[in-house]
């Protein structure tokens, strides 16, 4: 077991935003977070980084019990965020944020890493004396991956990577978290509104609502599912609970 | 959005017409009993008489001077869209080093080493110089906290104070000498920076500025009440003067002087051009370890700190360590200059160090580009050497002083300088120099 949460609650100052949460990931796997907005996705991944700290329950992390941990401890076991928004360092160039991503790794691995970003995303090489700040928004979401990966982490935690983008990248973006993990044998963490991309990729999804998780099982299962369907697949903004069975 | 398209808008000359015809009749309707209208004195009783050709130009002024203005600002804002747009489609260009700009560093630089030289028997040049360079080496050093690591700091002078009242007792109560109390005030001013940084680390912006704010006067008034240790109000006097290696500035006496020793005529002068060259060459110094420091993981962790503090963390970065350490060189280097500043007037006291200073040194950074060194000694120079230029218009000087820096916002709002140096550069195999 790579991630284990169990019981997680969290609170963003008096609100109450997760309930009790219990999901794990498994060596190797591509496990999918989807809800509404303001189900708690992005809380429960932030959650996992101790920002904010969870209040209550577990978050155990390869054998090791790391809810109480600053979020830099965590970074440092090996666990790495893709953020909601991006969050890259806009004035700063493509290659100095890839270095920042880099901070925990090994002097030597830094040029390996590079050129291996770079292959993955041959974009980043054209653009990295640029400020990342003046990158398309598929770009930049391309440059946050690679930096979360500069770090070499055996976990990626990746929150709604196809926010806002056109949809040629966001096709890219999930044709990348396949490969990531068929070929690099990248454990991925995917919080998505995107549903369909999400489950379609996922060997495990968990659908959440209103802090708690509501249902689980492998990809293909939550895209027959019925429920899933009408509430997160055919535009519907209703909870699943609320929605007649088709 | 109507803002939006109102900011993009740009007048027609018939637009522009209508907008100054529409001045000018303001100014006629101010102009009549302003300018139009006036009283003379004829035999003790007033009388009105009228100046109508005097209104006609001032009116006529307004209409032109309207015009004028208008246009500038179209041909401004035309100009910055261009180049909006030129930086979108072209954006690798802005990243390439400007030759000019390295051109201005060495040229500046080289005009300092020879300025006492070519003034050297104008005092004034001098002093004024070595006023500069303080300012610069303080600039330099708030850039490391406010231009780097984005933490806006309002009471930075606390830390000039600091340094300068450590050389300042060192040596009055302890005889210790300048290049002794040197590094020890720089390590109790950064001391006092993790003081300052410890309980503010979960502030930021203006929160910061407040608390940082309070602490600069805290220290002051430390300063004024605390007599026993600092002399309070009349501060401390007589602190000794640097000596050129144990050599000191002094008329010949029986003790061998610097005069004496390199066969020179005593001459007041060479304690000042001294003084000169020795802020000078911490000034030099204090920009090598700051753009070191940039290269370093350190150095670029405080710009991923101003970025973006969630991601740092994120990236394994303890933010904690990273922000205290840009409060400690930050205050490392004010307390240095402090050293300087003590050992320079030979006397200190809590009105050297308001908040006024602080302000000043702030407007350095920021008038300069935000982590810009070459800009914080173009914004000194121009900060420093206004209200010198100024002396001439009495107490209108600070008003163009006010003057001055709205219009470097206005045309520059990014400062001075707003380029900003990349730490790595590219190389053609896709590594990295």
């Amino acid at each position: 077991m790579m991630l284990q949460l169990s019981g997680v609650h969290a609170h963003y100052g008096a609100i109450h935003a997760l309930h009790g949460v219990d999901l794990s990931v498994q060596v190797g796997e591509v496990v999918t977070l989807i809800g509404a907005n303001g189900a708690g996705k992005s809380t429960l991944m932030m959650a996992i980084f101790g920002q904010p700290r969870a209040s209550s329950g577990r978050v155990v992390f390869d054998g090791e019990d790391i809810t109480g941990l600053p979020t830099h401890e965590i970074a440092r076991r090996g666990i790495a965020l893709v953020p909601e928004g991006r969050r890259i360092f806009p004035r700063m160039t493509v290659m100095e944020n890839l270095q920042m991503g880099a901070v925990l790794g090994e002097e030597t691995n830094f040029e390996v890493d590079l050129k291996r970003m770079y292959t993955l995303f041959p974009i980043l090489e054209e653009r990295c004396t640029q400020r990342a700040g003046t990158l398309s928004g598929g770009e930049q979401q391309m440059l946050a991956i690679a930096r979360a990966l500069m770090s070499r982490p055996q976990l990626l935690l990746l929150d709604e990577p196809s926010l806002g983008l056109a949809p040629l990248y966001i096709k890219k973006i999930f044709q990348i978290v396949r490969e990531l993990n068929r070929d690099h044998g990248m454990t991925i963490l995917l919080v998505e509104q995107n549903a369909h991309h999400a489950l379609r990729v996922a060997h495990r999804g968990y659908v959440l609502q209103h802090g708690q998780i509501i249902l689980s099982g492998t990809g293909r299962e939550l895209l027959a599912n019925p429920e899933v369907h009408a509430a997160y697949l055919e535009g519907g903004h209703a909870a699943p609970a609320a929605q007649p069975a088709a | 959005m109507a803002a939006l398209v109102l900011a993009q808008h740009s007048t027609s000359p018939a637009e522009r017409l209508k907008d100054a015809a529409a001045v000018a009749f303001i100014a006629l309707l101010l102009g009549i009993p302003m300018i139009g209208l006036t009283t003379v004195d004829q035999g003790g009783a007033l009388r009105i008489a009228t100046r109508w050709p005097t209104l006609c130009i001032f009116v006529g002024v307004c209409f032109a001077g309207r015009l004028l203005l208008r246009y500038a600002i179209d041909r401004l804002r035309a100009r910055k869209q261009a180049r909006e747009r030129s930086a979108v489609s072209a954006p690798t260009v802005d990243q390439a080093t400007s030759p000019l700009l390295t051109w201005i560093g060495w040229a500046a630089l080289g005009i300092s080493v020879a300025l006492p030289m070519l003034f050297s028997e104008n005092r004034y040049v001098v002093d004024t110089a070595t006023t500069v360079l303080i300012y610069v080496m303080l600039g330099w050093g708030l850039n490391v906290v406010v231009g780097l690591a984005g933490l806006l700091d309002l009471g930075y002078v606390a830390f000039y104070a600091v340094g300068a009242y450590t050389y300042g007792l060192l040596s009055t109560q302890f005889g210790w000498g300048f290049w002794q109390a040197l590094p020890l005030a720089g390590a109790v001013a950064a001391s006092f920076g993790i003081l300052l940084g410890w309980p503010t680390l979960r502030l930021r912006g203006d929160y910061l500025a407040i608390v940082t704010l309070g602490f600069g006067e805290i220290i002051r008034i430390i300063l004024v009440n605390w007599t026993e240790l600092s002399g309070g109000p009349n501060g401390i006097a007589s602190i000794p003067r640097p000596s050129f290696f144990g050599l000191p500035f002094k008329p010949p006496g029986d003790d061998p002087t610097f005069a004496s020793f390199f066969g020179l005529e005593f001459s007041t002068n060479h304690r000042i051009v001294f003084l000169y060259y020795l802020i000078l060459a911490l000034a030099l110094l204090t920009n090598l370890f700051v753009s070191r420091m940039r290269k370093l993981p350190i150095g670029r962790a405080w710009e991923a700190i101003r970025e973006d503090e969630i991601a740092c963390k994120a990236m394994g970065i303890n933010a904690r360590n990273v922000k205290l350490s840009a409060f400690a060189i930050g205050a490392m280097l004010g307390g240095f200059a402090g050293v300087f500043f003590a050992a320079r007037q030979g006397f200190i006291s809590p009105e050297s160090f308001t908040f006024n200073e602080s302000a000043i040194i702030l407007a350095i950074v920021v008038l300069g580009g935000m982590g810009s060194q070459l800009g914080v000694v173009l914004a000194s120079l121009v900060l420093v050497l206004l209200p010198e230029l100024g002396r001439d218009f009495a107490e209108y000087r600070m008003l163009l002083f006010g003057a001055a820096m709205i219009l470097i916002m206005i045309w520059k709002p990014g400062g001075i300088l707003s380029h900003r140096e990349p730490t790595l550069r590219y190389r053609a195999d896709g590594g990295r120099r």
